[in-house]
C-alpha cells in the first residue's frame, strides 16, 4: 500500500476540520475526493503536504512505509509526494528553469542520483514539454508570473512531470478553468498515469473526472469520508447532488 | 480605535513569520572578520590642528595639500553632525578615534613618504590573500590598489597601464607625482565644505585611489580598490579621484571589509568622478563592512560622499552598488549631468539584517539638454533592520528635454523590519519627463511553502527569491562581482547558504 490514512484529525485555529478520516491508496490507483464546500477537501491536501497552519491532533499517515506526519514538507516532496496547488504561487525574478532544476536535483539527491547540470536538465525538461505539448518558452519565464489561470495549473502539471512523484495530490485543480484548459490539464495528468504512480484528485465537480477516470470515488463531508464507490458514484452525485447522500449519512 | 484594530490584525502575522525570523537569527557568519596582527604605527586618539598637520607631514605633502586640509578642518569645526537620515545613532566622540594608522614598512621604518611595493608587510599580504585580493602580479585581468587602514600597500599592473598613459596609483602618490592633476580636480565635485563628513575627510584624508584615463583610451582591464580597516578605533578616510578624459572608458570596482570589533568604526570617504565629453565610467561597489554584533554594536559607520560630474557632451556615468554590510550606511552616489545628452545611472541593492540601518539612494541633477538618468533601487530588509531609499531628481531650467526613470522596489523578509522611500523630485523645465515606479513586496509563507513542496529547502528558497528580486541590478555588475554579491547576500541572510 502506498498511502494509509487512519483516523486523521486536524484543526486550524481551534476549529476542527478533519474528524477521523480513513483512506487507503494502492500504487497506480486514482482516487477522487468529492464533497461540498467546507467539507475539508483542501485541508486534507494541505495536511498531507505538511502545511504548518494545520495542527494534526490525532491519527496516523503511512506513506510508502514511513511516518509521513514526522517529515518536513520538503522531505515529503523529496520522497515523492506532490501537491498541485489550487492557487499556484508566483515567484517574480526566479525562472521556471532555475526553480525546477533546483527542485529536480533535491529530489534526485534523495534518490541517490547525481545532480543534472544545466544541459542535462534542459534536455530532460524539453522532452517533458513535448510530452505535455506545452510552449517551449515556459522554462525561461518567471515562476507563474503573468501566467493565466490555466497556464499556472499546467505549469504545476509540468512540475509534476519533472519530479516524477509516487503520489500526486491535485487540490481543486479544475477550479477556475474553462473547458479547453480543463481538457489540457487532464490530458497532462493522463499522460503521467502509470502503474507506479497514484493520484488523489480533490474536486468539487464531476467535470474533471470525465477526463481523468478515477478507480475510486469518495464523498467527504464534515471531516469524514461518508461514502465510497466506483466512478458511478461520481455520476450519481452529478445527477442528484450531495444532499441525498448527506441525508442518508445523518439518518444512519 | 483604528490603531487598536491594527494591533489585532498583526497578531497572526507574527506567528506566521516566526519561522523566517528563526532562520534569520541563525549565527551570522562574517567571513572577513579576522584581525591582522602586525607592527603598526597608529596616531594617538583625537583630532586637532596638530593631528591634521602631522598626517600631512607623515605623507610628506606639499604646502597646497596641507592648506587644503587646514581650510577643511577649520570649516569642519563650524559644522554640526547631521542626523536627518532615517538612522538612529548617538553623536560620535571624534576625539575617541585615531586618524592615522599604517603598517610599518620594514625597510625604512616608515620614514619614506610613499609606499614601496617591494616591502609589503607579510602579515598584511596574508590578510589580502585570505580576502582573495590579488596584490602581487597576477594573470587576472584586473589591476588592484589595496588599502590597509590609512595607507595604500600595493598597486598592481601599473606598468602595463602606463603604456596606455593610464595613471592608477594611490592618492598619496598622486599628490607627489601628479600634483597638477590632483590640484585641478580635487574638491571640484565634492567641495571641502559640502557636508560634515566630506569636510572631515578633506581634513584628515588618509589614502585612496587616483585614476586618470587619457583622451581616447579604453582601459583594457578593470581597475579596483580593496579597502580594509584593521586597527580598532580607527577611522578610514579615503579620498578617491577618477578622471576620464574625452572619449575614454574605464570600469572601476571597489570592495570593503573589516575585522569584528566591539566598538563602532568610522568610515567617511569621498569619491569624485569627472567624466569628460564622450567618455564613460562604470563605478561598481560591493560593500561588506562589518555590520556589528546582534545589535549592530561595533559595526562600521559608513558615511560616504560619492559624486560624479558628466562634464562634457554624451558623457556617461554609471554607479552600481551592492550594500550588505555596515551598522549604518549613509550614502548617495550622485550624478551631475552638465554636458548635453549626458547619461547618469544608479543601480543599487541594499540589504539590511538584524538592526542594520541603511539610508541610501542617489541624486540626479540635470543641467544639460536631453540629459537622461535611470535609477533602479532594490531594498531588502530582514530582521529588525530599517532600509531607506532617499533619492532626488532635479531638473534645472536649462535641462530642455531631460528624462528620468526611477524604479524603487522594496522587499520585506519577516515582520519586524522596515522599508522606507523618500523620493524628492524638483522640476524647473516643463519639457522634462519623469517616471517613478515603486513596489513593496515580502517573502510570504505561501512562496516558501510552494518551494518546499517542490523539495527545495527553506533557506535555498529564500536565497533564490532574493536573488531573483535583485537580478536587474546584479546584471549590471562585472561578472565576478555579481557572483560575489549573490554569495554575500546569501551569507548575510542565513549564514550557512553559500
Amino acid at each position: 500500500m502506498l498511502l494509509n490514512i487512519e483516523n486523521l484529525q486536524a484543526q486550524i485555529d481551534e476549529k476542527v476540520i478533519l474528524k477521523g478520516l480513513n483512506l487507503q491508496v494502492n500504487a497506480g490507483e486514482v482516487h477522487a475526493i468529492m464533497g461540498p464546500n467546507g467539507a475539508g477537501k483542501s485541508t486534507l491536501a494541505s495536511v498531507l503536504a505538511g502545511r504548518e497552519d494545520y495542527e494534526v491532533s490525532a491519527g496516523a499517515v503511512d506513506f510508502d512505509g514511513e511516518d509521513l506526519l514526522a517529515l518536513d514538507p520538503e522531505e515529503r516532496a523529496r520522497k515523492g509526494l506532490f501537491l498541485a496547488f489550487q492557487y499556484p504561487v508566483e515567484i517574480p525574478g526566479v525562472s521556471n528553469k532555475l526553480f525546477m532544476q533546483t527542485a529536480v536535483n533535491a529530489v534526485r539527491q534523495e534518490r541517490g542520483l547525481p545532480a543534472l547540470d544545466m544541459f542535462d536538465f534542459d534536455e530532460f525538461a524539453k522532452e517533458r514539454i513535448a510530452l505535455l505539448e506545452m510552449r517551449a518558452d515556459l522554462l525561461e519565464r518567471s515562476v507563474n508570473v503573468g501566467f493565466s489561470g490555466g497556464e499556472k495549473k499546467r505549469n504545476d502539471i509540468f512540475q509534476m512531470a519533472l519530479l516524477e512523484p509516487k503520489l500526486c495530490i491535485m487540490d481543486e485543480t479544475d477550479s477556475g478553468l474553462d473547458i479547453d484548459a480543463l481538457r489540457l490539464v487532464a490530458n497532462g495528468v493522463n499522460a503521467l498515469r502509470s502503474p507506479q504512480r497514484s493520484f488523489i484528485v480533490v474536486t468539487h465537480y464531476q467535470r474533471l473526472l470525465d477526463y481523468i477516470k478515477p478507480d475510486h470515488v469518495h464523498v467527504l463531508y464534515d471531516g469524514r469520508i461518508i461514502k465510497s464507490g466506483g466512478f458511478e458514484l461520481a455520476l450519481e452525485l452529478e445527477k442528484n447532488g450531495y444532499d441525498e447522500i448527506i441525508q442518508q449519512y445523518q439518518n444512519a | 480605535m483604528a490603531e487598536a484594530k491594527q494591533m489585532i490584525d498583526l497578531t497572526p502575522a507574527q506567528s506566521e513569520y516566526e519561522e523566517i525570523n528563526q532562520i534569520l537569527q541563525k549565527k551570522f557568519n562574517y567571513r572577513e572578520g579576522f584581525e591582522t596582527k602586525t607592527h603598526v604605527e597608529t596616531f594617538e586618539k583625537g583630532i586637532n590642528e596638530q593631528v591634521v598637520r602631522a598626517i600631512s607631514a607623515k605623507k610628506n605633502e606639499p604646502q597646497w595639500m596641507l592648506d587644503f586640509r587646514l581650510k577643511a578642518f577649520a570649516h569642519w569645526q563650524t559644522m554640526r553632525e547631521p542626523h536627518w537620515a532615517k538612522a538612529k545613532y548617538a553623536p560620535l566622540d571624534y576625539q575617541d578615534y585615531s586618524y592615522y594608522s599604517a603598517p610599518e614598512c620594514g625597510n625604512c621604518a616608515g620614514s619614506c613618504g610613499t609606499d614601496d611595493a617591494q616591502a609589503i608587510d607579510p602579515e598584511v599580504a596574508k590578510a589580502f590573500a585570505a580576502l582573495g585580493v590579488p596584490i602581487g602580479d597576477n594573470d587576472a585581468n584586473v589591476a588592484v590598489d589595496a588599502i590597509f587602514d590609512s595607507i595604500s600597500v600595493s598597486t598592481t599592473k601599473r606598468e602595463e597601464l602606463a603604456k596606455y598613459g593610464i595613471i592608477f596609483c594611490s592618492f598619496s602618490e598622486a599628490v607627489q607625482e601628479h600634483p597638477e592633476l590632483v590640484q585641478k580636480y580635487m574638491g571640484t565635485v565634492v567641495p571641502y565644505y559640502d557636508n560634515y563628513f566630506a569636510a572631515l575627510n578633506s581634513a584628515v584624508a588618509s589614502d585612496g585611489t587616483f585614476v586618470y584615463v587619457p583622451p581616447g583610451v579604453r582601459c583594457p582591464m578593470d581597475l579596483s580598490t580593496y579597502f580594509r580597516i584593521n586597527e580598532a578605533k580607527t577611522g578610514q578616510f579615503e579620498r578617491t579621484i577618477l578622471v576620464a578624459e574625452k572619449g575614454s572608458y574605464v570600469s572601476y570596482l571597489e570592495g570593503c571589509s573589516a575585522p569584528v570589533r566591539d566598538t563602532y568604526q568610522l568610515h567617511a570617504a569621498v569619491v569624485e568622478v569627472i567624466v569628460h565629453e564622450d567618455a564613460e565610467v562604470k563605478y561598481s561597489t560591493v560593500q561588506n563592512w562589518y555590520p556589528g554584533d546582534e545589535n549592530c554594536e561595533g559595526g562600521i559607520l559608513n558615511f560616504v560622499t560619492k559624486r560624479g560630474i558628466c562634464e562634457g557632451r554624451n558623457a556617461k556615468l554609471s554607479w552600481t552598488q551592492a550594500e550588505t554590510g555596515s551598522a549604518i550606511t549613509w550614502k548617495y552616489p550622485s550624478c551631475i549631468l552638465k554636458g548635453d545628452n549626458s547619461i547618469g545611472e544608479f543601480y543599487s541593492v541594499a540589504l539590511t539584517n538584524r538592526r542594520q540601518q541603511a539610508d541610501t539612494g542617489t541624486k540626479m541633477i540635470h543641467i544639460g539638454k536631453n540629459t537622461r538618468s535611470t535609477i533602479i533601487s532594490k531594498g531588502l530588509s530582514a530582521g529588525k533592520s530599517d532600509n531607506t531609499y532617499r533619492g532626488e531628481v532635479k531638473i534645472l531650467a536649462s535641462a530642455e528635454g531631460a528624462r528620468n526613470f526611477t524604479q524603487c522596489d522594496s522587499m520585506l523578509i519577516g515582520d519586524q523590519c522596515g522599508a522606507h522611500t523618500f523620493p524628492y523630485i524638483e522640476v524647473e523645465n516643463a519639457t522634462a519627463q519623469i517616471e517613478h515606479e515603486a513596489t513593496t513586496s515580502r517573502i510570504g509563507e505561501d512562496q516558501l511553502f510552494y518551494c518546499q513542496q517542490r523539495g527545495i529547502s527553506e533557506q535555498d528558497a529564500i536565497s533564490m527569491i532574493v536573488n531573483g528580486f535583485c537580478k536587474e541590478v546584479f546584471s549590471e555588475l562585472p561578472l565576478e562581482f555579481a557572483q560575489e554579491a549573490e554569495e554575500l547576500l546569501a551569507i548575510s541572510l542565513e549564514g550557512s547558504v553559500g
